[in-house]
């Protein structure tokens, strides 16, 4: 109750100056590190499964064959779906249950086929390499699975673009389907690649329902993250200060990705028309 | 050969893509003594709706309240959008290309940077706690997509048009409405399912702003139902899928609205 006197008082616009003594306090602490770690590794990862994996199911769908695009609504449908759903379902399927004896969800699948040497302890792991915590790998995956349908449809519609007598064209030439990818195909992707790359970028700095849901900080905050790190400091323990730094971090974290991308989409525009 | 390839990987991702949802179906309709942890990939061997019913008993409140959310949300947003698309693309003043780089980075900021703000002006106009304050909320922070979608969609209509009934002496909102409004359908279409997704979706602003688990949205009383630790699986399952079950609908029936609107979200310009 005392607390949110001060958060009180903070509305009413009674604080004092600290100038940066909040952030220098927060680079120090030892869980933002962490949180810092942990979005930079999800990042990648998370960037890195999101292009490859929408890649290759763009060029999937994008066969002339029957049926396909029953399979793209497959691949894109959890987009529609709230991250603290997508959270729970994973929760519930990479809980690792006790091992050996009771494994549950994903390893009790590998029992079930006898692949009892790929149980592990998922989302609870503390294991770590090069500061990457292994507990990180779970959530990847359900991250991968609710967007990379998203990069899917950004690389479709650009596969969509390419024009059929450039294709028809190169294979005259008796260019290779591998070629005509690489060599065709690929460049023009290029530019979505980038504008995929700054949107998952931007999602991935701020996740926060998807960690969450699935599974909060975790063991020695092996799956924290800043928004969780805010989150909790802010509405769990009343520490506005701390909240807000985090905030702002996060606000430039976003800012130092989205502006470049946004300057370039107006001057792209301006060019054009 | 090279066909059936195809196929099977297609088949394989399909089945990646379906796990989570084959696991929500069969725990959620399992009866209660089935749930066990060992029989997690099998299938019910009875269905049973036990779960959904309770589930359905507990949500029953968040769910209507997530329907009063969304309606006005998604509603004045993509009037207010439609609005605001007219002016930046047809109105160009000074400036106005900068105003809509501005409320388009409104897109991308991180709820988490605007939430003392936030909190502090719902609080002072006093709506804080209230369903009000929160269609509040996410009609302005819907207004960038809104406004970006209209505003690339209404950049295609010609500017003859708008002109025309300006010599006629319409002023701007009856040009708006007389010109640009009766042929909005398709983009208010995208705009509505694009809103009615997302607001639905979201929980950040909705844990902060309703406080009172009798007024939280779906989202919200979803996580307090799946961290309890004394409520069973297959009703935690069950609840999960009747949160996803309205956009999930909306998304196999109008699935090819939704692909644009979350293409626009990309800003091609």
């Amino acid at each position: 109750m005392s607390n949110w006197n001060s958060f009180a008082r903070l509305l009413r616009g009674e604080y004092e100056f600290v100038g940066l003594r909040n952030y220098l306090r927060l680079f120090e602490d030892p869980r933002f590190q962490t949180d810092l770690w942990n979005t930079f590794y999800f990042t990648l990862f998370f960037i890195a499964g999101c292009l490859a994996l929408g890649i290759i199911l763009a060029v999937l769908v994008d066969k002339n064959i029957k049926g396909a695009s029953i399979f793209r609504n497959i691949y894109l449908f959890p987009m529609a779906l709230s991250f603290v759903v997508t959270g729970a379902v994973w929760r519930w399927i990479f809980a690792p249950g006790i091992l050996p004896n009771s494994p549950q969800g994903m390893n009790l699948l590998f029992s079930i086929f006898g692949l009892d040497i790929f149980r592990w302890k998922w989302f609870t792991s503390t294991v770590s390499f090069f500061r990457f915590n292994v507990a990180l790998i779970p959530v990847i995956i359900a991250a991968v699975w609710q967007l990379s349908g998203y990069t899917m449809a950004m690389y479709l519609a650009g596969l969509r673009g390419i024009s059929h007598d450039l294709i028809e064209a190169a294979e005259v030439d008796g260019a290779t389907n591998w070629q005509i990818f690489w060599r065709i195909k690929f460049p023009i992707l290029r530019p979505i690649t980038l504008s995929a790359m700054i949107i998952l970028g931007h999602i991935s700095l701020k996740i926060f329902d998807l960690v969450y849901a699935m599974t909060g900080s975790g063991p020695n905050n092996v799956t924290d993250v800043p928004a969780i790190y805010m989150f909790e400091t802010t509405f769990r323990a009343n520490k506005y200060a701390t909240g807000s730094a985090i905030a702002m971090v996060m606000l430039i974290m976003v800012a130092v990705v989205i502006i470049p991308y946004l300057g370039s989409a107006f001057k792209k525009e301006k060019v054009v028309s | 050969m090279k066909k059936a390839l195809t196929y099977l990987l297609l088949v394989c991702f399909a089945l990646f893509f379906l796990m989570p949802i084959y696991v929500l179906l069969a725990t959620g309709l399992k009866p209660l003594k089935e749930v066990g942890l060992s029989r997690m990939w099998s299938l019910p061997t009875e269905v049973s709706f036990s779960g959904f019913l309770k589930a359905f008993e507990r949500l029953s409140p968040n769910l209507l309240n997530s329907f009063i959310l969304v309606i006005p949300a998604t509603l004045f947003s993509a009037i207010i959008g439609s609005i605001n698309g007219y002016v930046l693309s047809k109105l160009k003043f000074r400036g106005s290309d900068l105003l809509f780089a501005l409320v388009l980075f409104g897109m991308f900021i991180p709820y988490q940077s605007i939430l003392f703000p936030m909190i502090q002006f719902l609080q002072n106009i006093g709506l804080y706690g209230s369903i009000w304050g929160l269609v509040l909320v996410h009609v302005v922070y819907g207004l960038p997509i809104t406004t970006l979608i209209f505003r690339n969609y209404y950049s295609e209509v010609p500017t003859e048009l708008i002109e025309a009934a300006g010599m006629d002496g319409a002023g701007i909102f009856k040009t708006y409405f007389k010109v640009l409004f009766p042929i909005s359908l398709p983009g208010f279409v995208v705009v509505v399912i694009w809103q009615f997704t997302n607001v639905w979706n979201e929980f950040l602003f909705a844990v902060t702003v309703t406080n009172e688990p009798t007024k939280q949205p779906i989202t919200v009383a979803l996580v307090n139902l799946a961290g309890s630790q004394v409520v069973e699986w297959n009703v935690q399952m069950a609840g999960a899928l009747l949160a996803a079950l309205p956009t999930l609908i909306v998304y196999i029936l109008l699935g090819k609205y939704f692909l644009r609107g979350l293409l626009a979200g990309s800003v091609k310009g």
